[in-house]
């Protein structure tokens, strides 16, 4: 097929050849099917522990209908999507960075009491807290980086113990610079010009964080860089096959350094939309948990910026609309639950289809050769 | 050439070596000599006092038997970041049993949650090909949610339970053996290297956990049957060359099952210990322990003896933090000399980076030392992921994982 070929057949047609029907159904099936596994799952379960299954599927859906239950499911979504975003810069090249956990946590508290020491600026205020955010997360990433092409030490470990690491250091850090506020330790709190202003939503007084466009355009800027820039395509080089991208001409230990730095920028990102847009400080209550989220919701969205940002908003509406289920007395770890049988029987799901896909392509290949060969065998 | 002209060099200085024994026998010596001087010069009794010793041995405990749940995994070629989760499970089955059947029965149970969570893993990352560390993920999420679920629906409902805990358990035999309580006289003085001797033995023989001597015993027996018998061979081949024990007939599926699902049996078994040792289940209680053992197995190498020393120098770590401000402190000298050490063998051995940085840190400790009168706790938390860090990046050459760890195994796909 040449390059003309291509470029004279219509837009559908082009479509088709991009994304092949039996392509996006296999790749669909994946994700409907772990879903669907995950619904009976944990019907089983609750059903096992003696509660009304439809009454609690009933009350998350309903939960999530109502304003301000819809509001706050976006706004945890776009935490989760910057933190699947992370994640995935390092999945691009086989890169595991378990430590967006701790990355975040001690940005958002660098951000947070940087931005607590000063007043006014204008837009600078806001720049400098994110600044600082990006430059912290992407140091304390950059050390598994350096670890791994220096001592090849593996990044999965080092981010382990980098996590534990920066929680103890963050609670240190907090405790020896933060102030008492209603009996909780916290940063100072930030002026005005160092906030993200929220977005207004009918039915509410909750706001929408303004991250949310943060959000996006580090969605964009992500998608543009991993599908339209030579370094995106380096990265994916050396996560498909690194002897082959050596060969190439790719500097292996350098773009795993640039992997691990911009991961870890991005992490640092992670808990601002909370702490700009809504207690504008940095206290021990500020949430945990969200590095290993973003490593589900990376998974399940396949990397793609759009995969990622509608299973941040699956993540989200699980685990935010459970909440509503102690008033019915069914516990919401069920939640929990639903997203780790999600998690394990996607990644199974992916796995299985992939292997069906190598049986489908040897067909098809074997099918080929038949009418290649075919006439060949008759001439000789 | 050069190989052949190396190989005998190499060989002469293997014989030089001394026996395993005597490198143990020397390095207790050397640590015991250590300790008492900093002790002397500090003042800090705790350092070596049997209080200190018996507390950081039973919190070696649940991160030992998550480090060998570990060792049993990574043997066989599969990494088990789901720890965690396993030992949660562990101490959730525990409580389930042990608040009214006996302590035994909760142990039982406990180990037996713990390896339904090996066997999810193993379906997983086994038969189905997935990740290693996506699985384990996976079972850190799910793993808490479950326990914090059952609870709810059952404990909630116990006399003296709660919506996040269980009520209180009964614990597993605790005892103390005839001569210990002489070597409190002796531990009492503070004399040089006598007094340690005997504050350390005491701490190691009075009120001895049952489960501490379970925890022992199946490190034991899991080195004798992994390095002595046939099945282990098997094992730890699945683990260095899955293709080549495949093709000498080694069926690679049922050992990393069998290994995978013992692994969670261990990390379940370290959680009931967990458990019976707090008296009760309670939402959190594992606080990273499965990552601290995963910290242990790699400080150890990947051998029984030295994870337990991880193990036992991580318990240790996270006891005298509870137990004496002047002796945390006092640590930071323990640390000063330890990187000493390593900088001397390292430029030994050629490393003159890496001795120079272990230097440098060093100093860092001694100058953080003088000018401080005690280490924040939060900081002394983090000392277990601190030494495995510096473990990994100043002596990463002598460590070696098996080969084959972490990688996807399918059968008849090696290329």
């Amino acid at each position: 097929l040449s390059a003309r070929d291509v470029a004279s057949a219509g837009l559908l047609d082009r479509l088709r050849q991009r994304y092949p029907l039996r392509s996006v159904v296999l790749g669909a099936a994946a994700p409907i099917g772990a879903l669907i596994f995950a619904v009976i799952a944990s019907s089983i379960i609750l059903a096992l522990g003696g509660h009304d299954v439809l009454e609690a599927f009933r009350t998350m859906f309903k939960q999530a209908g109502r304003p301000t239950a819809f509001v706050n499911i976006v706004n945890q979504a776009l935490v989760y999507y910057l933190s699947a975003l992370a994640v995935s810069i390092g999945f691009r090249m086989n890169l595991f960075n378990i430590g967006v956990e701790g990355q975040y946590s001690l940005a958002a508290f660098s951000a947070a009491y940087v931005g607590g020491q000063i007043t006014g600026g204008g837009p600078f205020h806001l720049i400098l807290e994110l600044v600082v955010a990006m430059a912290v997360g992407a140091l304390w990433a950059g050390i598994a980086g350096f670890l791994k092409v220096t001592r090849g030490v593996s990044e999965v470990i080092s981010t382990i113990m980098l996590n534990a690491i920066a929680i103890g250091l963050g609670s240190y850090l907090l405790h020896n610079l933060g102030t008492v506020a209603n009996n909780n330790i916290a940063t100072k709190q930030i002026t005005p010009s160092g906030r993200v202003p929220g977005i207004s939503y009918p039915g509410t007084d909750s706001k929408i964080f303004g991250f949310l466009v943060i959000a996006i355009i580090v969605g964009i800027v992500y998608w543009f860089v991993v599908t339209r820039t030579r370094f995106g395509f380096w990265i994916k080089a050396t996560g498909i096959n690194e002897e082959a991208a050596v060969a190439s001409g790719v500097n292996v230990k350098r773009m795993t350094i640039y992997a691990m730095l911009l991961s870890g920028a991005v992490a640092g990102l992670v808990g601002l939309p909370e702490i700009l847009g809504e207690t504008y400080r940095y206290s021990q209550t500020s949430q945990a948990g969200l590095g290993f989220a973003g490593i589900a919701i990376a998974l399940l969205g396949r990397n793609s910026p759009v995969g990622m940002a509608m299973a941040a908003m699956l993540w989200s509406f699980l685990g935010r609309s459970a909440d509503q289920l102690e008033f019915i007395d069914v516990p919401k770890e069920i939640a929990g639950i639903m997203q780790g049988v999600i998690l394990l029987s996607v990644v199974i799901a992916y796995e299985l289809v992939r292997r069906y896909r190598l049986v489908l392509q040897q067909k098809d290949v074997a099918a080929q050769l038949k009418t290649v060969v075919a006439p060949e065998a008759v001439a000789s | 050439m050069t190989a052949t002209v190396q190989a005998p060099v190499r060989e002469e200085r293997r014989s030089r070596r001394m026996s395993p024994g005597a490198i143990l026998l020397v390095a207790a010596l050397g640590i015991f000599l250590i300790f008492s001087v900093i002790r002397q010069l500090t003042g800090a009794n705790d350092l070596t006092s049997s209080g200190t010793v018996a507390a950081g041995l039973a919190a070696a405990v649940p991160i030992g038997l998550a480090a060998l749940g570990g060792l049993w995994a990574e043997r066989s070629g599969v990494v088990n970041i789901g720890l965690e989760g396993m030992m949660v499970l562990g101490t959730w089955g525990c409580a389930y049993l042990a608040w009214d059947h006996g302590a035994w029965w909760g142990v039982l149970f406990g180990t037996l949650l713990g390896a339904v969570g090996g066997l999810v893993h193993a379906i997983a990352t086994v038969t189905f090909g997935v990740d290693h560390i996506i699985s384990g993920v996976a079972i850190n999420i799910i793993a808490p949610s479950i326990a914090l679920y059952l609870t709810k629906v059952t404990f909630a409902n116990y006399p003296g339970g709660g919506q996040k805990q269980s009520p209180q358990l009964h614990d597993v035999k605790h005892i103390t053996l005839p001569f210990s309580d002489s070597l409190f006289d002796l531990e009492k003085k503070h004399w040089f290297l006598v007094s340690d001797v005997a504050g350390v033995f005491r701490g190691l023989t009075t009120g001895l956990s049952l489960m501490t001597i379970t925890a022992v015993l199946a490190i034991v027996i899991s080195g004798l049957v992994l390095w002595r018998t046939a099945f282990g061979l098997r094992v730890r081949s699945c683990g260095e060359a899955p293709y080549a024990a495949e093709s000498l007939g080694v069926n690679v599926y049922k050992y990393k099952y069998i290994a995978v699902i013992f692994s969670g049996a261990m990390a379940g078994l370290g959680g009931a210990a967990l458990a019976l040792a707090a008296s009760q289940f309670r939402d959190g209680q594992t606080g990273g322990r499965g990552f601290i053992g995963l910290a242990a197995l790699i400080f150890g190498n990947w051998r029984p003896g030295a994870l337990s020393a991880g193990a036992g120098l991580f318990g240790y770590t996270d006891a005298i933090q509870l137990r004496s401000a002047t002796a945390v402190h006092a640590l930071l000298l323990l640390v000063a000399v330890a990187l000493v050490l390593v900088a001397v063998w390292q430029a030994r051995t050629g490393q003159r980076v890496i001795a120079t940085v272990a230097v440098v840190i060093a100093v860092l400790a001694v100058i953080w030392y003088f000018l401080t009168d005690e280490v924040p706790a939060e900081l002394v938390g983090t000392t277990p992921y601190v030494i495995t860090i510096l473990v990994l990046a100043l002596a990463s050459q002598r460590l070696r994982m098996p080969k084959a760890d972490g990688k996807v195994y399918r059968k008849g796909e090696q290329h």
